[in-house]
């Protein structure tokens, strides 16, 4: 017992000696939903009333709403009252080097060739690094200013910029959409907030390696990006170091918004942690992502690479509004251990000559659950559309599953729908011809996966996808025995 | 440097090398043949480490060791190499990033420094001359929409590249022309040194006008039935393998 107070005692001192913790960010509400927390996490966050409003009418359709039970997903259910809606961000550091961070977390990091600096920020060390990257964030954030670019927390917007908040924000995912995106709509914490002014190319990717203030926006993260005419922009979503979160619960809304002859790239790394070995614990994600290409010939585009969470529940989607328009969905899903992924696209197209992609690579290892789920939806006024999905999943053994469930819905004669699947085991030959030139054989079967996957990877920019390639190997370690 | 003492394998409960009998010194090049069904390429497989066949007797020593507790890669790496029948396509995985994996993984076990990019493609146009290989096909993917001359033509510089102590060529000849065959052979001899060793399997006489055995040994029904010099394979050819059944 005493041990156990001296080390609480040099944490918390830690805390304090570095001044992370305000007294607002202490600050927990009790556990549980009604509408007098949504009311004090408005009013804690100082919204405009339109703010309130929107978190209102979500709680109360929400109210109204049952999770949905579709998915191919095992789900233990959850108890929304046992969650607390408003906690503060947490308290960073833990530790005040890296000696003490946990030694496996360490190992993966030098895996991912993560620099020593961005290694402690990532576990959670006190670091000079802090001023490094503050300014990083500062000259990253004058350029951006120049060009007349909107790149901040959601928090932040909403106070700042409040009449594009107001007319953009549920715009592609409207405020009763489904369940978790009207959970999100009701509690969310903080999140980004990107706009690009007409004509406008954004010079650099917009990562979340610069969002620093954002970092720890927890479970109910809200996302928006809107490009306005003839704007160009490439957006970054999260990390491949493994993030460790005591919340299990992730419901997360990314909306983006598309203007004329506008064009959005969004990548996404998820590396949640999946659980251990036997399936417990683990992040329940549960994300709601959708752009809307409302102008003439605007473009969307989605690439993921999915490799952590125990249950990923995701579809990022296009709603094809504009004629000429182009919704891409660039997927890849592993699954190992108890991991289960329900995951997909919907391209949902309703202007004239509007295209589509869609690229899917499950890969299943352990005793997991891969499934692609996909509406390509053409309404009849969408004359002359095309479509086209490549659905493969790779099976590492005998024990893990791979699924796809098509939907496909043609509404007019002239628009052209394509879909092809294949289905493989990967070959005990493949690796054993690995192994007799020298390469054993995880590293076999990561050059073998990255193979398989890289069609995806070749679309994400350049030092994300060295990064996943490497994410790739290393979710699959020890995968088949 | 290889040697086989008693060797009997089984895959799924079904016997198909009945106490092997292999001495393969340096500098010595071992020519094995036999009918179809013989357990030519199941000696190999097992030389080399697949999974799946079960050594039921008998014991094989390797540059003084217990060749059969290693693992296929670290038996790769101690120099032993397989010329594969049927070389496996392997999707997306360049042959360039594939080769260079493989000599690296050959360089680290050997205490060498890793090459990096430059010092490994100067290596590369090196050896590809030795067996004429394009460099286009370097840039495919491994083994992908290669033909049948192109995939042999490539194991033998994937052999020139990791100078291998112990080559094992499993039906290298089968499926080529005769000018693919003079390339391959050329390849090989080129590659001979007083210390490295070569066993040959093969089908039929043809490869061994080309590559010529110090030892021609004729396998039967899982067992070395005869053994004798390179006029061996003449002798078989002329007569036929009803001759030794």
């Amino acid at each position: 017992m005493e041990e156990q107070d001296k080390i609480l005692n040099d944490v918390t001192q830690g805390e304090y000696k570095y001044g992370f913790v305000t007294e607002i960010e202490t600050e927990i509400i009790d556990k549980g939903l009604n509408e007098d927390v949504i009311r004090i996490i408005s009013a804690k966050k100082e919204e405009p009333e339109f703010m309130l409003e929107f978190r209102l009418e979500a709680f109360r359709k929400w109210q109204k709403m049952k999770m949905p039970n579709w998915a191919y997903l095992k789900i233990p259910p959850i108890d929304f009252q046992e969650i607390s809606y408003y906690a503060a961000p947490k308290k960073q550091p833990k530790y005040e080097s890296l000696d003490e961070v946990d030694p496996e977390l360490l190992e993966t990091f030098n895996k991912l060739g993560i620099p020593l600096e961005e290694q402690k920020q990532l576990a959670g060390v006190a670091v000079d690094a802090v001023i490094d990257s503050v300014s990083v964030k500062t000259t990253f954030k004058e350029t951006l200013a120049e060009k007349g670019i909107i790149f901040c927390s959601f928090s932040e917007a909403v106070q700042e910029h409040p009449d594009l908040v107001k007319k953009y924000l549920g715009q592609a995912v409207p405020v009763a959409d489904n369940f978790f995106a009207t959970l999100n709509s009701a509690v969310f914490s903080d999140g980004s907030f990107c706009y690009i002014p007409k004509g406008v190319r954004c010079p650099m990717e917009l990562s979340t390696y610069f969002r620093i203030n954002a970092a720890n926006t927890g479970q109910f993260e809200r996302t928006l990006i809107v490009a306005d005419d003839d704007s160009y922009v490439s957006y970054l979503e999260g990390c491949t170091a493994p993030m460790r979160d005591e919340n299990q619960l992730h419901a997360a809304v990314v909306e983006i918004i598309a203007l004329e002859r506008a064009e959005v790239k969004y990548s996404t790394v998820q590396n949640w942690y999946p659980g251990d070995k036997n399936g417990v614990g683990g992040i329940y994600n549960f994300v709601t992502k959708r752009g809307v290409c409302r102008g003439e010939s605007s473009k969307i585009s989605w690439t993921q690479v999915e490799t952590g969470s125990a249950i990923t529940w995701k579809y990022p989607s296009c709603i094809l509004m504009g004629d000429n328009s182009v919704g891409e969905f660039n997927s890849v899903a592993v699954t190992n251990n108890h991991q289960q992924a329900d995951t997909g696209s919907k391209m949902i197209h309703i202007g004239k000559n509007s295209k589509s992609t869609i690229i899917s690579k499950g890969i299943s290892a352990g005793k997991s659950e891969n499934s692609y789920r996909g509406l390509v939806k053409i309404l009849p006024n969408a004359k002359n559309s095309r479509n086209f999905s490549q659905c493969d999943s790779l099976l590492l053994n005998d024990t893990c599953g791979a699924h796809t469930f098509p939907y496909i819905e043609v509404g007019n004669k002239s628009s052209v729908v394509e879909h092809e699947a294949t289905t493989s085991k990967i070959g005990e030959d493949q690796i054993f011809y690995c192994n007799q030139r020298g390469i054993d054989t995880e590293m076999a079967i990561g050059m073998i996966v990255n193979g398989y996957a890289k069609e995806v990877l070749n679309k994400l920019p350049m030092e994300f996808a060295v990064e996943a390639q490497k994410l790739l190997q290393i979710s699959l370690e020890g995968s088949v025995g | 440097m290889l040697s086989i003492k008693n060797l009997y394998v089984s895959v799924e409960g079904m016997e198909i090398l009945k106490g092997i009998n292999l001495e393969v010194k340096p500098g010595e090049v071992h020519a094995i043949m036999g009918p179809n069904g013989s357990g030519k390429s199941t000696l190999a497989n097992v030389l080399a480490g697949k999974e799946d066949y079960e050594i039921t007797e008998g014991e094989v020593t390797y540059l003084e060791e217990d060749l059969l507790d290693k693992a296929p890669e670290d038996r790769a790496k101690d120099g032993l190499f397989l010329s594969f029948q049927y070389p496996v396509e392997i999707p997306g995985v360049p042959m360039v990033n594939f080769l260079k994996a493989s000599v690296n993984e050959h360089r680290k076990h050997q205490g060498l420094k890793e090459l990096n990019a430059g010092e490994f493609l100067k290596l590369m146009r090196e050896k590809m001359d030795l067996v004429d290989m394009h460099a286009k096909l370097t840039n495919r993917s491994v083994n992908e929409g290669f033909s049948g001359g192109e995939k042999k033509k490539n194991e033998i510089f994937q052999m020139a590249l990791l100078a291998p102590k112990l080559a094992i060529l499993d039906e290298t000849d089968s499926g080529l022309d005769i000018d693919a065959l003079k390339t391959v052979a050329y390849g090989v001899n080129a590659l001979k040194t007083s210390e490295n060793a070569t066993i040959v399997i093969t089908h039929y006489q043809r490869l061994l006008e080309y590559i010529v055995p110090d030892y021609v040994h004729i396998l039967n029904r899982g067992k070395i039935v005869k053994t004798a010099g390179k006029e061996l394979a003449l002798e078989l050819e002329e007569k036929g393998y009803d001759w030794v059944k």
